[in-house]
C-alpha cells in the first residue's frame, strides 16, 4: 500500500471514529436519561393525574382524567381527594404531622448515637478503624425488615427484654414497649444509625489533629474545643447524615406497619392502606402528593447541598 | 486523627454498636431453640432450620429474589456506569441538569411514592401500548433497576473522578481507539466501583418490599413480600432460621471482602 493509501485510510478511520464517537456520546448521556424520563418522571406525572380523578369499579379502579368519546372531549377533573384530605384532617394531615415528628426525634437519636461513634471510628488505629467501619457496614448490606423482625422479638410482651427482666425480678408484669413511640424510635435508629455514621465518618476523618491541638493548648476546655472548633468543621456531616435519615424517614412504611400501633400512623402507612386496604387509589395518589409537598423542601436543600460537593470535588464540572 | 477518646463517648457508642447488633444475635441463638418463643429456651434444636429447607414457598420465593436482583442490578450498573461516564467525562453536555435532577431524585423519593407510581404508569401504559401486559417479574426488574442505577451511578462516579486520565491518553497516543481502550484500560480500573455497585443495586433489590409490593402481580411474591406476610402474624421460629442464614451470608461476604480490599491496598501502598 502507497504511503498516500495509508495516510487516506488513516484519516477516513479518524474521522468515522470521530462521527461515532459524537454520536456514542450522545447515546451514552441519551438512553439513561429516556429510561429515568419514562420510569421516574411520568409515573409522578401519572399519579399527579389520577390524583384529580374520581374512584369508580372499574379496571384500573379510577375513572380516566380526560378522553374523547360521542359527546366530543370530557373531563374527570376534580379537587375532591384534597378535600377528602382536608375535610378528614384527623385521618390524613394527622399522621403526616406524626410522620414529621417521629423523624425529626428519630433524626435526633442517630445523632446522638452515630456522632459519638463516627468520632470514635474516626480516632480509632487504622486496623481498629477498618473493623469499626466493617461493623457499621454490616447491617447496612442486611435486610432491615429481618431486623425489624428481630427487634420484635425483642421488644415483644413475651419477648426476650421482658422476659430477662422478669427473671431478674426487677419487674412484676411484662413492660409495653411494642406499638409506641419508643419502638418507633428503636426501629429508626436501627435502620437509619448506619447513614448518619459514615457522612459524619467522612468530616471526622479528615479533622486536622493540629487544630484540636492548638485549641486545647490555648486552655479552652474539652467542651468549648467541642463547641467552638470541633462542632463547626463537623456541621457540614451532621447536615448531611440528618436529610439522609430525615426524608426516607418520613416516608418510612415497615417501621410503623410492624412496629408501630394506631397511635404510631405515619404517612407511609396510611397510603398503603388507602391503596391495598380501601382500594382508593385516587385518594392514595393525592397522599403521595402530599407527602412530595412536604419532602419537597429538604429534597431541594440536600440537592443543594449535593451541588455544592460536586461543584467542589470537580473541577471538571462547569468547564467545556 | 488518630486519639483518645473520653469515656461518654465510649458508651455512647457502645450503645449504638449494642443497639445495631443485639437483636441480631439473640434472634441468632433464638434460631436453635425448641420452642416457639424468642424468650423461654427450651432446649438446642436445628429443626427450624430442617423445616426451612422443606418449606417450598419460601425457597421458591428466594429463588425469584436471587433472579430479580440478578438482572435489576445488572440493568442497574449498566445504566449507572453510562450516567458516571456521562457526568464525570462530558463536562457541560446539553440535559447534564435533568439527567443529574433525575438520577439524584430516586434516592431520597419514599418508597410508597416511587411504587404506586410505577404501578400507575404499568396500568397506563398496559391500557395505551398494552404493554406490559399485567404485572409480575419484568415490572419488579424494571423498577428496581431504576433505583438501583441511581445508586450504581454515584458509586461509579466517585472512582470515575479519582481516574488518572493520562493512561487512558497514554493508550490513544499508542494507537489504541474506542471501544478497546474502555474495555482494556478504564474499565480494569474502575471495576472495584463496578462490582461494588452491582452488588449494592443487587442487596437494594433483594431486600425490597414496599415498592415489589406495588408492582408485583399475583404469583410473583418475592421472599420480603412473604417474610412480611409472615411477620405481620407473629413470629415464626422459621423466619428466625432464614433471617440467621442470609445475615451469616451477608456477613461472610463483607469481611472477605474488607479482607480482600485490604490485601489489595496493602499490595499497591
Amino acid at each position: 500500500m502507497t504511503m498516500m493509501g495509508y495516510k487516506c485510510m488513516q484519516q477516513g478511520g479518524s474521522v468515522l471514529y470521530r462521527l461515532t464517537g459524537a454520536t456514542g456520546r450522545r447515546l451514552v448521556a441519551a438512553v439513561p436519561l429516556v429510561w429515568l424520563l419514562v420510569f421516574f418522571l411520568l409515573p409522578l406525572l401519572e399519579t399527579l393525574q389520577v390524583s384529580f380523578t374520581t374512584a369508580q369499579r372499574s379496571v384500573p379502579p379510577y375513572a380516566p382524567l380526560w378522553g374523547f368519546d360521542e359527546t366530543g372531549f370530557f373531563t374527570n377533573f376534580t379537587l375532591d381527594n384534597y378535600a377528602l384530605l382536608a375535610a378528614y384532617w384527623q385521618d390524613y394531615i394527622g399522621p403526616a404531622g406524626n410522620s414529621i415528628k417521629l423523624a425529626f426525634f428519630s433524626t435526633l437519636v442517630c445523632l446522638l448515637f452515630a456522632y459519638p461513634m463516627a468520632w470514635w471510628i474516626a480516632r480509632s488505629t487504622a486496623k481498629w478503624r477498618v473493623v469499626l467501619l466493617v461493623m457499621v457496614m454490616l447491617p447496612f448490606w442486611t435486610s432491615s425488615l429481618l431486623r425489624i423482625y428481630a427487634l420484635i422479638g425483642l421488644l415483644n410482651p413475651n419477648g426476650f427484654i421482658n422476659s430477662l427482666l422478669i427473671w431478674l425480678g426487677l419487674i412484676d408484669a411484662p413492660l409495653r414497649m411494642m406499638q409506641t413511640d419508643f419502638s418507633i424510635y428503636m426501629g429508626m435508629v436501627l435502620t437509619y444509625l448506619p447513614l448518619m455514621i459514615l457522612p459524619l465518618y467522612a468530616v471526622m476523618v479528615r479533622l486536622d489533629d493540629d487544630v484540636i491541638e492548638v485549641a486545647t493548648d490555648l486552655g479552652a476546655s474539652s467542651v468549648a474545643v467541642w463547641w467552638t472548633v470541633i462542632l463547626p468543621l463537623t456541621l457540614p456531616g451532621v447536615i448531611a447524615g440528618s436529610l439522609l435519615v430525615f426524608i426516607p424517614a418520613v416516608g418510612e412504611f415497615v417501621i410503623p406497619a410492624l412496629l408501630g400501633g394506631p397511635d404510631q400512623l405515619m404517612m407511609g402507612k396510611v397510603l398503603w392502606t388507602e391503596f391495598f386496604r380501601n382500594r382508593d387509589w385516587p385518594v392514595a395518589a393525592a397522599i403521595a402528593m402530599l407527602l412530595l409537598a412536604i419532602l419537597t423542601v429538604p429534597i431541594i436543600y440536600a440537592r443543594y447541598q449535593d451541588g455544592r460537593e460536586d461543584h467542589a470535588s470537580d473541577p471538571q464540572a462547569g468547564t467545556p | 486523627m488518630t486519639g483518645r477518646i473520653s469515656l461518654p463517648v465510649m458508651c455512647l457508642g457502645i450503645l449504638g454498636f449494642g443497639i445495631l447488633y443485639v437483636p441480631m444475635a439473640v434472634m441468632i441463638v433464638f434460631s436453635f431453640n425448641a420452642g416457639k418463643l424468642v424468650s423461654v429456651w427450651s432446649g438446642f434444636s436445628a429443626k427450624w432450620y430442617a423445616s426451612l429447607l422443606t418449606n417450598e414457598q419460601l425457597l421458591n420465593a428466594f429463588g425469584l429474589s436471587l433472579f430479580i436482583a440478578f438482572w435489576a442490578a445488572t440493568i442497574a450498573t449498566f445504566f449507572g456506569m453510562l450516567i458516571a461516564i456521562a457526568f464525570v467525562r462530558f463536562g457541560d453536555f446539553r440535559g447534564r441538569l435533568a439527567l443529574s435532577g433525575l438520577s439524584s431524585a430516586p434516592l431520597v423519593m419514599p418508597e410508597v411514592v416511587t411504587g404506586l407510581s410505577l404501578l400507575l404508569l404499568f396500568i397506563g401504559m398496559e391500557s395505551v401500548l398494552g404493554w406490559p401486559a399485567g404485572r409480575g417479574v419484568d415490572t419488579i426488574i424494571i423498577a428496581h433497576a431504576t433505583f438501583g442505577m441511581c445508586f450504581a451511578a454515584v458509586v461509579i462516579q466517585a472512582r470515575l473522578r479519582d481516574f488518572d486520565q493520562a493512561i487512558e491518553e497514554a493508550a490513544y497516543d499508542l494507537g489504541a481507539r474506542q471501544p478497546f481502550v474502555f474495555f482494556s484500560v478504564t474499565l480494569p480500573v474502575i471495576l472495584p466501583a463496578v462490582i461494588a455497585a452491582w452488588l449494592l443495586a443487587f442487596t437494594l433489590s433483594f431486600d425490597d418490599l414496599v415498592i415489589a409490593s406495588f408492582v408485583s402481580g399475583p404469583g410473583s411474591s418475592t421472599l420480603p413480600i412473604l417474610v412480611f406476610s409472615k411477620v405481620r402474624l407473629g413470629v415464626t421460629p422459621e423466619i428466625n432460621a432464614l433471617a440467621s442464614v442470609m445475615i451469616s451470608i451477608v456477613t461472610v461476604s463483607v469481611i472477605m471482602a474488607a479482607y480482600v480490599m485490604r490485601r489489595r491496598l496493602g499490595k499497591t501502598g
